[in-house]
């Protein structure tokens, strides 16, 4: 019974939750499930009154570090984890002028990072445009998160390492394994060949070289219904693997944990892993990966200018408790006096040494 | 009472053993989490190693929690396997060495 819905999702997984009109692409029914459950019945305590324990309720905002901008949901990938249920047929592009309305915003921010996401973000017709005006605001880290395989999706993209290189953009890569098998089975067949092909090119340029400036950075989620490990032993694994079977090279492995939601959810519960799951991130619950969660020091900005704590509230349509809620309003203080919108997914940022789009935080 | 005689959902309830002999159980436990530490051997060895074991004793918890942290550590399917074999071994190698004994207690026997 399982393994037949596991080929159906398999065969389905061309296309977004959405384009599927599938339950799952309502984030109400996402709360819904989070919420419910074995929260609900009691056998698990909502992470509400799990870091009330500890005395971390509310969760309030630090100072302002990283500014996440997701520039669309289009990509080239269906990946299974996906968290923002991206793929071809999304057409939520950030406009030129929603990113005019985030430059007027790096330029004034004390933030040190600026971190570009999507989808596959080199999909948006203006990105090149934007990662040129962004370059000139003097950000100190400025990442991309490229899926590797859109450089060699289409001619366009071939000499995106070259324009990262010129604009000293750190790129960040997902990679969920050493392995080709595991590697195309969460992300698609022939994404294993074309990740390392595209990986070669970059290190080829000076990328994710020992010494070199021109940073290239990998992240791993783990592809099933398990948690990530010592993210340490798993960077020692990654790069002797990588280094051995095809010369790669590149400086740190993040670590990121999947979180319960949009098409891990459906993941989840499709192959009745879903109980199972929530005990794990519970039981590996860190009060110390509380203290350093992402959301405390970044801003998500959607791709029509909304603000989120993160990207996973993003992808739940759970906007900033602002008076500020748009990049069109952007002000610093009144943002940063406010709280922090939690649910049971937040378990995923806090589960053993902790979960970020920088890697572990405890 | 339960129907079967394993329940997935027993694992979880592991730990609840200290609450009817909490010395004993939280001993046990200590000693457990310091066995699995870093130390001449790997972490990822000694899961491997615990796999096997798990399968010659026939534990059907320990066979999901170290398929699991296997997964978890990046152990691949066939590194997983290859131990299950080197468990088998040994324990069809310790029946078959036994055929000795019973070689050595025919010839004593027979004329």
């Amino acid at each position: 019974m399982t393994q037949s819905i596991l080929t159906d999702i398999k065969k389905a997984a061309k296309k977004s939750l959405k384009a599927q009109k599938d339950v799952l692409a309502n984030t109400e029914m996402q709360m819904e499930i989070l919420n419910g459950e074995v929260f609900a019945d009691g056998d698990l305590p909502y992470f509400k009154d799990k870091i009330a324990e500890t005395g971390q309720f509310p969760l309030r905002p630090k100072k302002l570090e990283v500014l996440q901008i997701n520039v669309g949901y289009m990509c080239n990938q269906v990946c299974g984890h996906c968290h923002v249920d991206a793929g071809p047929d999304r057409k939520e592009i950030m406009t030129r002028e929603t990113m005019q309305q985030c430059l007027d915003v790096i330029r004034n921010t004390g933030a040190h990072t600026l971190d570009l996401t999507g989808g596959a973000p080199e999909m948006n017709p203006d990105f090149r445009w934007f990662v040129e005006e962004a370059s000139k605001a003097g950000i100190k880290d400025f990442i991309v998160r490229s899926n590797l395989t859109i450089i060699l999706a289409n001619k366009k993209y071939h000499d995106l390492p070259e324009f990262f290189k010129k604009h000293n953009v750190h790129v960040v890569s997902s990679m969920p394994h050493y392995t080709r098998g595991k590697t195309d089975k969460q992300r698609g067949d022939g994404v294993f060949d074309k990740s390392i092909k595209a990986l070669q090119m970059l290190n080829k340029i000076g990328y994710g070289m020992p010494d070199s400036d021109l940073r290239l950075d990998l992240v791993y989620n783990p592809s099933g219904a398990f948690l990530p490990t010592d993210q340490a032993a798993m960077e020692r694994d990654f790069k002797k693997a990588l280094k051995e079977d095809f010369d790669i090279d590149f400086h740190n492995l993040f670590a990121i944990t999947n979180l319960p939601i949009s098409r891990f959810l459906d993941y989840l519960i499709a192959s009745d892993n879903y109980e199972d799951y929530m005990y794990s991130l519970v039981e590996a619950y860190n009060p110390a990966a509380v203290e350093n969660v992402m959301c405390t020091n970044t801003i998500s900005v959607s791709w029509d200018g909304w603000l989120y704590d993160c990207d996973f509230n993003q992808m739940l349509d759970l906007k900033v408790a602002s008076k500020v809620k748009h990049i069109k309003d952007y002000n610093d203080e009144v943002l940063n006096n406010r709280d922090i919108i939690i649910s049971q997914h937040c378990y995923g940022c806090t589960a053993g040494a902790g979960s970020s789009c920088q890697g572990t935080v405890a | 009472m339960a129907k079967s005689y394993y329940d997935p959902a027993d694992l979880r309830k592991f730990g609840k053993i200290t609450e009817w002999s909490e010395e004993l159980g939280n001993k046990f436990f200590d000693y457990y989490g310091k066995v699995f530490e870093e130390g001449a051997l790997s972490a990822r060895e000694k899961s491997l190693i615990a796999l096997a074991v798990s399968h010659v004793v026939k534990c059907p918890y320990c066979i999901d929690a170290y398929t699991k942290d296997g997964l978890q550590r990046g152990i691949t399917k066939e590194e997983m396997m290859e131990a299950v074999h080197v468990g088998a071994a040994i324990e069809s190698g310790a029946t078959l060495v036994h055929g000795v004994q019973m070689m050595n207690k025919y010839d004593k026997l027979s004329m």
